[in-house]
Formats: C-alpha cells, sequence, structure tokens
C-alpha cells in the first residue's frame, strides 16, 4: 500500500468535483477574515489565487521575486487556452477535451483530475472575457477558435500571439482590485527561500527582500506555491531568466514529495541557437503548426547546398522536400503533439537532413498558407485568383494579422523574413509536466502547502498538450484551491494569528542566514553562470530528448561531482546586504545542482518511454515510445538529505473511464 | 567580431550620487542580443572581482516589460517597436561608443545602476485598472454579449502595452498618459468596462498625478518609442473619458 493518498472522491467520473465541492467543509465569511494564505508567484495561478482567496475574505500576501506581479513568466505564453465550449459546433465535449488531455499525457496522468479540468474549462474563458481580456473575435462580433496539436477540434481560444500576456493581465487587474482594497498586501521584488513548518504544518515562509537583502519572517495559515516549472536546469530554454526552482525545492526538502521529475516538454518550434552568447531561447507558437509545414530536403546534396548557401530553400522542387510530419502521421500532420513532433525534428536532423550550419535545424514554412488565404481572399473580394502576385500580397496580409508578432519577434531575432523564406526551427526546453506531488485537493504532503500551475504535477502526465498550461492555471487559482483549501483552513477558525518569534521560524531564518554567508565569503573563481552553463550541457546531451541509461548514469555522477566543485570554487560578488542578483542567482543554481541529479535518477528508474521521456532502450520498431504497463505509475520522490539517497514512491494510476491504448497520431 | 567602448551609469543604490563609467568591451558578436552583451561584459567583471553591472531583465523576448535601458539617448535603443532585449547587437558597428542609462523620471527613483522602481505603475493600476467582477465562474456566457470586432481588435492593441515605461523616460515631461490611457481604453472600448468607466477614469488620472508624473504637452515621443506601438489615439481617448466623467462626476 503506498504512503500516498490522492484522495480522489467516490463516485463516477463527471459527478467527483461537483460532489465533492458539496461534501467539503466550508468556512464563513466572518471566520475567513482570521484566516491568512501566502501565496509564492503571481503568475495565471498565483495571480489568479491571490485574487479569489482575497475576494472571498481571507488575508493573503503574496510574492514575486520580480518588480510586479504582472511580470510573471505566464506572459510569455503565446498562442491560447483551451476550453471545451464547442463554439464551432465540431464535435467538441468536456469528455472530448478530457480525452485528448489523457492521451496527449501519454495515460500518465490522473483521470479524475484532468476531468475537473476539462470541466471548468468553460469557466474560464466566461470569466475572463468579464473581466475585459480582449480574445480575438469574428466579424459577428462572437468570438473565434483555432486548433492545437493533438487535437482534431478548434478549441483554443486565444489573443492573437500573446493570448497569456492578456489573462495574465486579466489576473493581475482581478489581484489589483484587492491589492487597492488592502485584501492582499503584495510582496515584489521578494525571493522566498524556505517555507517554515510547526507542528507539522506549512506556517510560514522566509523570503529576502532582493533590493535591500532583509531576510524576513512571514505567516499563515497555509502556504501556496504557484512558481511554475524547472525547465532553466537545461540554462537554455524558453523560461525568463528568473524562473527557478527554488521555491519547490526548498518545500522538498522540507517534505514535500516531487513527482515525476524527468517529465519535461521539449517544445518542437523554437528558434534554433546561434552561438555560445546565447542566454536563453524563443518560443515560436506552437499555433503557427495550423498555417506552416515542416520540411527538410529530401537528398542529402540539396542539405549541403542550402548549407553553404548556393541554393535557396524557396527554389527546392516540391518534389525534392521531405514534409516527414506530413508522411509520417497523415491523421494529424503537422498537429502531431509536441513530444512526436520534437521527437521527429531530431530524428531527421541527426540522420544529416538539419538545414543550418550546425545541422540543427528544420523548415516551418508559410508559402503554401500565404497562398491557400490570398487565393481564398482575391475570390471574395472578385480579384483575379491566378495574379500571383497579388495572391502572395493578400495572403501576407491574412498571415500578418493572425501572427505578426510572431513573425516580427523572429525577424528581430534572425534577422530573416519569414514571409519570404521558411523559418528555421528546433527544439527546446519548454515546460516541465513534473512537479509537487499534490493530491486531489492540491495539497502536497505537507499539510498546509499547496502546489498549483507548472509547480506541480498533477494534469499533463507525461507530456502536455498546446494550450493546456493557461487552462491548469487558472482552473487551480480560480476555481479548484480557493474550494478545497477552505476544507483545510476550517480546521484553522479559532488557531489564532501564527506567531513568528518561534524556535521553528528562527531555525528556518538561520538556515537561509548560513547558505547565503556560505556564497558571501567563498573564495572562488568562477561565476554562478559558469556553472550554470556547464549543468544545462549535461541536461541537454544526457536527459534531454533521448535518454539511455549509460548516459543517465553519466549524469547523475557528473552533476554530483559539478555541484561539490560549485560550492568550493563559486564567487559571488558584493555583499547580502543589497541588491545582489549574483546571490541570488547561486541560490537557485544550488537548487537546480539537485534537482538535476534527482531528475537523471527519475529518467532510469522509469523503464519505459512516455510522452516527453524517451528512453532509447524502449521503443517500437518503427521508432515510437514505447509505453509499458508495469511503469503505469507516478513517481513521487522523498528526500534523505542527497538526491542521490531519495525514496522513491508510487501512486499506482488506473483507469475507469479510458482505454489504454497504444498513443497513435497516424 | 567588433570592439565597442560603453558609457555605462553606475550607481550604488537609491541615495548614491552616480556616475558614467567607461568600460572598454571587445570580441561582441553581432548575433548576440544587447542584455547578452551585458552578460559578456558581466562575466567579464565577475572574473575580476568587481561588481557587475545590475540591470532589469527577465523573459528576454520582448514581452515581460521588465528591460529598461536608455541607450544611445533612446529607450530601448536606436530601433523602435522593440525592447532591449530584442535589440540585436548588428544594429552597432565596430568602433561604437554607446551610452547606457536607467529610465529618468522622478515617478521611477534608481534603485541600484540600470534599475528604477516603477511600482508608481502598480499604484495607477490599483486605482482603477480593472472590472469588478468576482472570480465566481457564475458569470455569463462568454458569447452573450457580441463584440464589434473592429472595438475588440483596439481593445486588444491597448491591452498590449507591456508596462515597461519607456514613455514615461522618452516624454520631456515625464507624463504617464500612453501608459494610463492604454488601459483606459482598453475597458472604455468594451461593454463590460462601462459600468464602472467614470470612476475608473477618474481614480486612474488622480493617482498618476498623485505620483509625480508631469503633464502630457502632445509631443507624441511616446507613441514614438514604445515597444508595443501604443498609439497617441488612446491618449485622445482618454481625454474624452476624463472630460466626460468630471462633467457627471
Amino acid at each position: 500500500m503506498s504512503i500516498l493518498d490522492s484522495k480522489i472522491p467516490e463516485g463516477p467520473l463527471a459527478d467527483k468535483w461537483t460532489k465533492h465541492k458539496n461534501e467539503i467543509n466550508l468556512v464563513n465569511p466572518a471566520n475567513k477574515r482570521l484566516i491568512d494564505v501566502i501565496i509564492v508567484g503571481t503568475g495565471l495561478a498565483g495571480g489568479s489565487s491571490a485574487a479569489t482567496l482575497a475576494e472571498l475574505g481571507y488575508n493573503v500576501k503574496a510574492f514575486c521575486f520580480q518588480d510586479s506581479p504582472r511580470r510573471a513568466h505566464s506572459i510569455a505564453a503565446q498562442g491560447g487556452i483551451n476550453a471545451a465550449k464547442n463554439y464551432q459546433g465540431d464535435g467538441d465535449s468536456t469528455y472530448r477535451l478530457f480525452y485528448d488531455t489523457v492521451k496527449g499525457g501519454d495515460y500518465r496522468s490522473r483521470e479524475a483530475n484532468v476531468h475537473r479540468l476539462a470541466e471548468v474549462s468553460t469557466n474560464i474563458i466566461d470569466q475572463c472575457v468579464a473581466q475585459g481580456v480582449p480574445f480575438a473575435r469574428e466579424y459577428g462580433g462572437l468570438l473565434d477558435n483555432r486548433s492545437f496539436g493533438g487535437v482534431l477540434v478548434s478549441r483554443t481560444f486565444y489573443a492573437k500571439g500573446q493570448t497569456g500576456q492578456q489573462l495574465l493581465l486579466g489576473a493581475y487587474a482581478a489581484m489589483n482590485r484587492q491589492i487597492g482594497r488592502g485584501k492582499i498586501k503584495m510582496y515584489t521584488r521578494h525571493e522566498m527561500l524556505d517555507v517554515v513548518i510547526v507542528d507539522g504544518k506549512a506556517r510560514g515562509i522566509i523570503a529576502r527582500n532582493l533590493v535591500t537583502g532583509e531576510i524576513e519572517r512571514h505567516s499563515a495559515h497555509a502556504v501556496v506555491l504557484g512558481t511554475g516549472g524547472y525547465g532553466n536546469a537545461f540554462y537554455l530554454s524558453t523560461y525568463a531568466m528568473g524562473s527557478n526552482v527554488t521555491a519547490a525545492w526548498k518545500a522538498h526538502k522540507r517534505g514535500a514529495f516531487f513527482a515525476n521529475p524527468c517529465y519535461t516538454q521539449i517544445h518542437p518550434t523554437c528558434i534554433p541557437v546561434s552561438g555560445d552568447h546565447q542566454s536563453k531561447l524563443t518560443l515560436m507558437s506552437e499555433s503557427l503548426r495550423n498555417d506552416g509545414r515542416i520540411w527538410v530536403p529530401k537528398h542529402k546534396k540539396d542539405v549541403d547546398a542550402i548549407r553553404n548557401g548556393s541554393l535557396k530553400p524557396t527554389d527546392l522542387a516540391e518534389a525534392d522536400r521531405d514534409y516527414y510530419l506530413e508522411r509520417r502521421y497523415p491523421a494529424f500532420g503537422n498537429l502531431v503533439p509536441r513530444d512526436v513532433a520534437s521527437r521527429a525534428a531530431k530524428e531527421r536532423c541527426d540522420a544529416g537532413y538539419g538545414v543550418n550550419k550546425t545541422g540543427e535545424a528544420v523548415y516551418l514554412d508559410f508559402a503554401s498558407a500565404i497562398e491557400r488565404y490570398g487565393k481564398e481572399q482575391a475570390y471574395v473580394k472578385g480579384l483575379n485568383v491566378d495574379d500571383a502576385n497579388l495572391v502572395t500580397d493578400l495572403g501576407k496580409k491574412v498571415v500578418e494579422n493572425k501572427y505578426g508578432n510572431l513573425f516580427q519577434m523572429y525577424e528581430k531575432i534572425v534577422d530573416q523574413n519569414p514571409y519570404e523564406t521558411p523559418m528555421m526551427i528546433y527544439p527546446a526546453v519548454h515546460y516541465t509536466m513534473g512537479g509537487l506531488w499534490v493530491d486531489y485537493n492540491l495539497m502536497t504532503t505537507v499539510p498546509g502547502l499547496y502546489a498549483i500551475g507548472e509547480a506541480n504535477f498533477s494534469d499533463h502526465g507525461a507530456n502536455r498538450l498546446g494550450a493546456s498550461a493557461l487552462m491548469q492555471g487558472l482552473a487551480d487559482g480560480y476555481f479548484v484551491l480557493p474550494y478545497t483549501i477552505g476544507d483545510y483552513l476550517a480546521h484553522d477558525i479559532r488557531t489564532g494569528a501564527i506567531p513568528t518569534d518561534t524556535k521553528e521560524f528562527d531555525e528556518a531564518e538561520e538556515n537561509v542566514r548560513t547558505d547565503i554567508n556560505k556564497f558571501i565569503n567563498n573564495e572562488g573563481t568562477k561565476s554562478v553562470d559558469h556553472f550554470h552553463k556547464r549543468l544545462g550541457k549535461i541536461m541537454w546531451n544526457k536527459c534531454g530528448m533521448a535518454r539511455n541509461e549509460k548516459e543517465l548514469k553519466e549524469a547523475i555522477s557528473d552533476i554530483a561531482q559539478l555541484r561539490e566543485e560549485f560550492y568550493k570554487d563559486v564567487f559571488v560578488p558584493g555583499t547580502e546586504n543589497e541588491y545582489n542578483e549574483e546571490l541570488a542567482k547561486a541560490g537557485r543554481v544550488a537548487d537546480f545542482l539537485e534537482l538535476g541529479e534527482l531528475f537523471a535518477k527519475d529518467a532510469l528508474e522509469r523503464e519505459e518511454s512516455a510522452g516527453g521521456h524517451f528512453r532509447d532502450e524502449y521503443q517500437t520498431e518503427g521508432g515510437e515510445a514505447l509505453r509499458r504497463p508495469e511503469f503505469q505509475y507516478v513517481s513521487a520522490w522523498e528526500y534523505k538529505g542527497k538526491p542521490s539517497e531519495a525514496v522513491h514512491h508510487k501512486e499506482e494510476l488506473k483507469y475507469e473511464n479510458i482505454e489504454v491504448k497504444e498513443r497513435s497520431y497516424k | 567580431m567588433m570592439n565597442l567602448t560603453l558609457k555605462i551609469w553606475r550607481q550604488k543604490n537609491a541615495s548614491d550620487k552616480g556616475q558614467i563609467v567607461d568600460y572598454p568591451l571587445s570580441g561582441v558578436s553581432p548575433d548576440m542580443s544587447f542584455l547578452e552583451m551585458l552578460d559578456v561584459l558581466n562575466q567579464e567583471l565577475i572574473e575580476k572581482g568587481e561588481q557587475p553591472v545590475a540591470f532589469d531583465h527577465d523573459c528576454r523576448e520582448g514581452i515581460c516589460g521588465t528591460c529598461s535601458l536608455y541607450i544611445n539617448g533612446r529607450a530601448h535603443g536606436p530601433q523602435t517597436k522593440i525592447t532591449a532585449c530584442q535589440l540585436h547587437m548588428r544594429s552597432f558597428k565596430d568602433g561604437d561608443t554607446i551610452y547606457i542609462e536607467p529610465w529618468r523620471a522622478e515617478a521611477f527613483p534608481v534603485v541600484k545602476d540600470l534599475i528604477v522602481d516603477r511600482t508608481s505603475f502598480d499604484r495607477i493600476q490599483q486605482a482603477g485598472g480593472f472590472i469588478s467582477v468576482n472570480t465566481s465562474g457564475n458569470t455569463q456566457d462568454a458569447n452573450a454579449i457580441p463584440i464589434e470586432k473592429e472595438n475588440a481588435d483596439k481593445a486588444f492593441d491597448a491591452a498590449t502595452c507591456i508596462g515597461c515605461g519607456a514613455c514615461v523616460a522618452s516624454c520631456k515631461n515625464s507624463s504617464a498618459m500612453l501608459f494610463v490611457s492604454a488601459k483606459v481604453s482598453q475597458f472604455a472600448l468594451l461593454p463590460q468596462g462601462q459600468v464602472e468607466a467614470t470612476d475608473r477614469v477618474l481614480n486612474m488620472v488622480k493617482q498618476m498625478d498623485e505620483e509625480g508624473f508631469g503633464n502630457c504637452t502632445n509631443t507624441g515621443a511616446c507613441e514614438v518609442e514604445c515597444p508595443k506601438g501604443i498609439s497617441l489615439e488612446n491618449i485622445a481617448r482618454m481625454n474624452r473619458e476624463y472630460l466626460s466623467a468630471s462633467l457627471k462626476g
């Protein structure tokens, strides 16, 4: 019997959430005023939960490391947000969204959680429109939809290529209303450095004011982490520079189990690496695969000619191009899920068909979409559909209207015009499905400590479908946590304010100070970035798109060794009592160096391929991921001092409403 | 590869006087972003045991609005409609001297080096930059109110403001009118925003004035330097909203 209790309610799948909401404890409005909640992180999950809990009447303290809650990295999400509205009348339903998400996650997520997510998805769109989020509309004034990978319907709502920005600003506005009313106390430029546990319950945090360097104690009746994912362990990723695992990792060290750390999403369409100076990678939204076609040349001689500049991709004949996704996956074509598209790109590039100088890029081509849209426009306007120049001009306008900001972003970075020549793209680290283990109520294994959004592991299994991250962040923050946390806080109505002058706060603060002093007084010679880059190389080369036993074992020892070297030789300039970005970075990289080892250990343990986790040893004859029924469980790791000593726990996954089958997109 | 002379504003903290310091930098690739060029400088400084240059940055893809550099006398540098993190070194040439300063405005005090405090922007939003609807999920169906596409698109354009502050830094009066009007316009163009329109514009403008931002004298530098191309039309719309609200109020 596992010690993990997922607390999934009894009853038929479609009734579980309603039944649960009817049965859990509530806190009356007068008592909510006596209860404090700390929320760390102000992205879609943290921001939306802070606003909602404050509206309900709780006293919220919210923390972010950025200079404003509006800058959390949810802002950078481009493509859209899924909801089972079926506005297009194309056969969508709650069940289909549920089914697509479980299948997309390669049958490694919990049925009950995913069904709840699909149920509340429609509320999100209603709520956001009521808040004034300007989603894209059609000429009739109704909301527009588009399609994303791994599904056969159009259920994605969007605001050009800035959907994350618009949704986050909606949550930020909802927060601002509560900050203005005094119900949220906002702490910007603050970093959480420890969780304080009192009598087995999360009762506060230790935070560092990043401007003054002061170490602060904050208490509450519950602590919520909406601190995002840990993809920056790879150094190069589409994450923001400041995105980090520190809050989640400190929680892990205080008893919260860490689930499925090896499940990482490597997004197929990112701008390729240009050189050693590179500090981050930029995503080109999956929505582009609605209209862009992915290809490489069929013949090596054309690859060589393109690489040495003697052949332009636009001059290569149709018959000499290999639209490999359309060839391998005719049913889904260019809109296969991300894990499948990424591996297919890697397969072609490894076989020598990559189209840039380093051989690590494929084309994403809009020429046929421009022609198709152009002809449509010419026809509608009663113009000559055979005038190629006219058709191209009209088509470019349509494409610009849909993806203008993405095309502009591409041009600024690469210095090539994607309306004229195909984009070059390559997979990059984008999202982490793994995270803190939580039960159905989103509570970690530490009572009173919750994890929401990307910071938890719960809804995406081994691979997340496009436009689902925004959906999960807002579902958790607006519509799930505000109910489930009440059930726990109902027991705290007579507790009174939690004092911060106790031995537990003393001990946690002392820990934080010790770590900081160690960095400041270390007489090392190398910068934090030096170690971070080296960690990133190990992660990418040995724990990246394809993994195997030998390299994972090497990664484990390489990372352990790098960690030792880091503590001996890292140099942090300046002092602890001032704005000191290097000091903040040192703490984050120290945690990545521990997480990275657990990541490799988890990948080694999982002797199967599932979603974003691909083991060379476990593949079908056609090179597809080979899942193994004996691994139909969630891995949850318990901290025991060192990553190498982490204890493995399993939560068996049961599928009662979906038949587990081969995940095919052919 | 390029060799550059960087003239960078260094200021220890808010109370320090601050000064321009010269840094020669060699081996700069035209493919680097401007911030990656600063990363290279900072690595060199750290290796020499010196304090790196503090600057704000996060997403590095032009959307979070964190980066805030005044480069050769222009907010976000010589290119239009991009942020400093999207600026690439191919916009400069070998031998160039580049001045790098923080945003300058009374309402944006310097925190350290190139970092300023923009919490005044947050306080303006807290004064009224929202629609007062609780997150119950019990609102009406999203398609219950059709919105004319043209208004929806204009509301979206106004809503793309990233809150970086380039408009304030570029304005000779340090006015925040473009920033405030973008939010006022977004809601003024949507039916959902009508209910609180009067209070919203009055409260946001009042807070803007209290924060010490200057007046608008219609020079339009804000629109030119805005990385998101927020239009001056929004200021005109806010003025109309303000006038009608004042008459009602």
